[in-house]
């Protein structure tokens, strides 16, 4: 064993009530970097966002017809619900009572839950009866993490091909097009999954049909 | 699998790898008081902080007063962040008029945020104002972080001091880290964040008319801030419930992908700041290699697990094209698919991080089981911000004492002996922490009043739920199996907010107390010269040592619970058994 003395319990205690100055410094610090890390931080970095990226800084907002001073239908990076034949569908939502964005979130159910697999069976016998026989993509059945996910894969988007053709008395081939048009690939060719914005490819519907 | 998704996973490391050294030596340099290229721009602002507070830079402290000063910085901002949750309603930045915060919740949060764990027990987008979350909560991301570099960057200091009464001066590390690493890191990114879509601005919530007529309220923020801090610094509580889930806080691949590599950074540094502070480099990259192959072994688990079909459903197209990843998407995003959902599911529990991109209760009980199990592991790999530093030279201490028990001879590290009060307090350090979590549990397991009422999955997996969250708790990550619902009832509620805050503060504090007490007593000693008979801790024998220990210490004390928990729900589902 070394020599040297072993710090003690008591010893470290007795560091309490001779270093008084610590609360001083505690509380000054704090309230110093408070200020700097707590308002000048955010605000500073807001104020640069705002002029650099103003869209994107004020949360990707969609307005109708495309006019800044018309009425705000959505955001495009969230889902919101479509539940028109008429329109793509995104994945169901276990946001809320389904896609609020005040209350995001998954379904949180374990891959053993009974309520999870009859959930994602009876999703799954609805859907067939639109396009029998094909195997339903599991994205278009699954809840996603945030119940705000805006995209769904392309083999989705190309499951529901045939009810918003008949809807909208288009042809299949034609809303293929469009699917593929609205399809963003992998980021830089390699990360992430290919996907296809739901409110994006709605709204190039509606303009279609016009 | 697919090939594209072990291609993210190598470009992944290859550019966490290219990092190691140019931060770790940039770390090295600001807490060696060298000079940086900053010092024209922050220089003056550190020494007006210093004058302010009454700080004497030139002055050192022993383990004790540093010990002391973190405690009471900790404690002061703690008790502001209270303060501040409770009277948010009277305070500015609050444009959804949003009520206080209750006592229990308040305590739970702030405790959460100090602990750098950020386990959230509330909603945030309909509980806590803009100002809370910029002065009350993000102030700990930074605070809580700076914390964890420092407590590293003074154990490392013991290491490396000879027959030394300090291992220097917390306010001038506290303050350098955040000047000099942590504010500026987190300016940049943030912008870079906003770049890609992440929301930054303090508007009121914006009422939205959706195509088919519904309203669709959409929460605003300033988020692109604190989503920065809250990756850089390991903590993880998300601007939104959702996490990094959320399109707003994590809206494409690359900002996914700079998320997961902002977690890893400073960590995976720290490990080129441990070799060169104490002049062996060879032991910071042995260390480094110890990490990683953990780190690539959990990958390759999760990975392969989140792959594979759901059993029992059928009519699903669940295999891989070309165009969807297939696998378990419950809980996942499209964006993300399954390779970015595993990759960040791994480096959120390996660092101390918490912050989520997918939901982890909905894993597959074999995925469930390695996120929970990198908790168990302690945080290690690379870990969280200095808390991996110092959590894994505490099992490199044991490590070595291990070594010297096989040849029979007193155990060196680094030229310092490792005596009895080295190894017990490397011990209390690893026995506090399954302590807090096993009985807390076990305590909450067995109360059908207060502890079951929360879960909302039944059998095996019901376990783990509880598990998970005092796991996460005391390791001060923060991830949860969030169907853990503890607002069920309101005595539900107090005893989880209540419990989880104390476990958090211990798993924190108490394990932070040995490390001061071990660099205080290594820095003391004499430094001996190698002999023949030194155990090397550079090269692949110390390393494989090294993950042995971490493993066998891991699976000892924990491998009883997984069995009951994952283990047997994974059996079961196979045989197609459901709750």
């Amino acid at each position: 064993m070394h020599s040297t003395s072993t710090p003690s319990p008591v010893s470290a205690l007795s560091a309490i009530s001779t270093k008084h100055s610590i609360w001083g410094t505690s509380i000054r610090f704090t309230i110093l970097t408070t200020v700097l890390v707590g308002l000048g931080y955010p605000l500073l970095v807001t104020g640069i966002a705002a002029t650099l990226f103003h869209d994107k800084a004020a949360g990707s907002l969609v307005y109708k017809d495309g006019r800044k001073d018309g009425q705000i239908i959505g955001s495009e990076l969230l889902a919101q619900s479509f539940i028109s034949d008429q329109y793509f569908h995104p994945r169901p939502s276990a946001a809320g009572n389904g896609y609020d964005a005040t209350s995001s979130g998954g379904s949180n159910l374990a891959q053993s839950n009974k309520a999870l697999v009859d959930r994602i069976q009876g999703s799954i016998d609805k859907l067939q009866q639109e396009n029998p026989g094909k195997p339903v993509p599991i994205d278009l059945v699954t809840t996603s993490g945030s119940g705000l996910d805006p995209d769904i894969t392309p083999d989705a988007a190309a499951f529901q091909i045939p009810r918003v053709a008949k809807a909208r008395g288009l042809s299949e081939d034609r809303i293929r097009q469009l699917i593929d048009e609205h399809t963003t690939g992998r980021q830089i060719g390699l990360l992430g999954e290919p996907r296809v914005n739901v409110l994006d490819l709605n709204l190039a519907l509606d303009s279609l049909s016009k | 699998m697919s090939a594209n998704g072990w291609l993210q996973f190598a470009l992944y490391s290859l550019i966490l790898l290219a990092t190691v050294r140019p931060v770790g030596a940039y770390l090295a340099r600001v807490f060696e008081g060298q000079h940086t290229w900053l010092d024209p721009v922050l220089g003056p602002l550190e020494r007006l902080i210093y004058k302010l507070c009454g700080v004497n830079a030139k002055e050192e402290m022993n383990w004790r007063e540093y010990a002391f000063a973190m405690l009471g910085f900790s404690a002061v901002s703690m008790l502001a962040t209270y303060g501040i949750e409770r009277l948010q309603a009277h305070l500015p930045w609050n444009p959804q008029a949003l009520a206080g915060v209750g006592p229990d919740l308040a305590w739970n949060t702030a405790a959460s945020f100090t602990t750098n764990t950020n386990w959230q027990f509330y909603t945030p987008e309909t509980t806590m104002s803009y100002l809370t979350q910029m002065a009350a909560l993000a102030t700990h991301n930074f605070f809580s972080a700076a914390v964890g570099i420092v407590t590293a960057i003074a154990l490392i200091r013991g290491i490396k001091r000879t027959t030394a009464g300090t291992i220097g001066n917390f306010w001038v590390d506290a303050t350098r880290s955040l000047l000099y690493v942590l504010i500026p890191a987190s300016i940049v990114y943030a912008l870079l964040l906003v770049a890609q879509g992440v929301p930054q601005n303090l508007s009121a919530y914006v009422a939205a008319h959706t195509i088919e007529g519904q309203t669709q309220t959409i929460g605003q923020g300033p988020v692109a801030s604190q989503e920065a801090i809250k990756m850089l610094g390991t903590n993880g509580g998300g601007f939104f419930n959702a996490n990094s889930a959320h399109p707003y806080e994590n809206p494409t691949p690359v900002s996914n992908f700079l998320q997961i590599l902002s977690i890893f950074i400073i960590p995976a540094g720290l490990t080129y700041t441990l070799g060169r502070m104490t002049g062996s480099p060879g032991h910071g990259w042995a260390v480094l290699a110890a990490m990683f192959i953990l780190f690539a072994a959990g990958f390759t688990t999760i990975y392969w697990a989140e792959s594979q079909p759901h059993p029992l459903i059928h009519g699903a197209a669940q295999a891989r094209t070309a165009t969807a990843p297939g696998g378990n998407m419950e809980g996942k995003e499209v964006r993300n698919g399954i390779a970015e959902s595993a990759l960040f599911a791994t480096i959120t529990t390996d660092a101390s991080c918490g912050a989520v991109n997918g939901v982890h209760d909905s894993f597959t009980p074999l995925g469930g089981m390695v996120v929970l199990t990198n908790i168990m592991l302690g945080e290690v790999v690379f870990g969280g911000v200095g808390a991996g530093m110092y959590g894994i030279l505490i099992f490199v201490v044991l490590s070595v004492f291990i070594a010297g028990l096989m040849v029979g001879r007193t155990p060196e590290y680094l030229g310092k002996k490792i005596e009895s009060y080295d190894v017990k307090m490397s011990m209390l350090y690893v026995l506090i922490f399954p302590l807090i979590i096993l009985t807390l549990t076990a305590v909450f397991v067995l109360s059908p009043t207060i502890g079951l009422p929360a879960l909302s999955n039944q059998g095996p997996h019901g376990l783990t739920e509880i598990l998970y969250a005092f796991t996460s708790a005391t390791g001060n990550n923060g991830s949860a199996f969030a169907g853990l619902n503890a607002s069920v009832n309101p005595t539900t509620l107090w005893w989880y907010d209540v419990a989880m805050g104390w476990a958090m503060l211990g798993g924190r504090f108490l394990m932070a107390i040995p490390v001061f007490a071990l660099a205080g007593n290594l820095a003391m000693k004499k430094s001996v010269p190698p002999s023949p008979g030194t155990f090397p801790v550079d090269g692949s024998l110390f390393t494989v040592l090294l993950i042995g220990v971490i493993l066998i210490l891991g699976a000892l004390t924990f491998f009883p619970a997984l069995s009951l928990g994952p283990i047997l729900e994974h059996l079961l589902l196979k045989a197609g058994q459901v709750f």
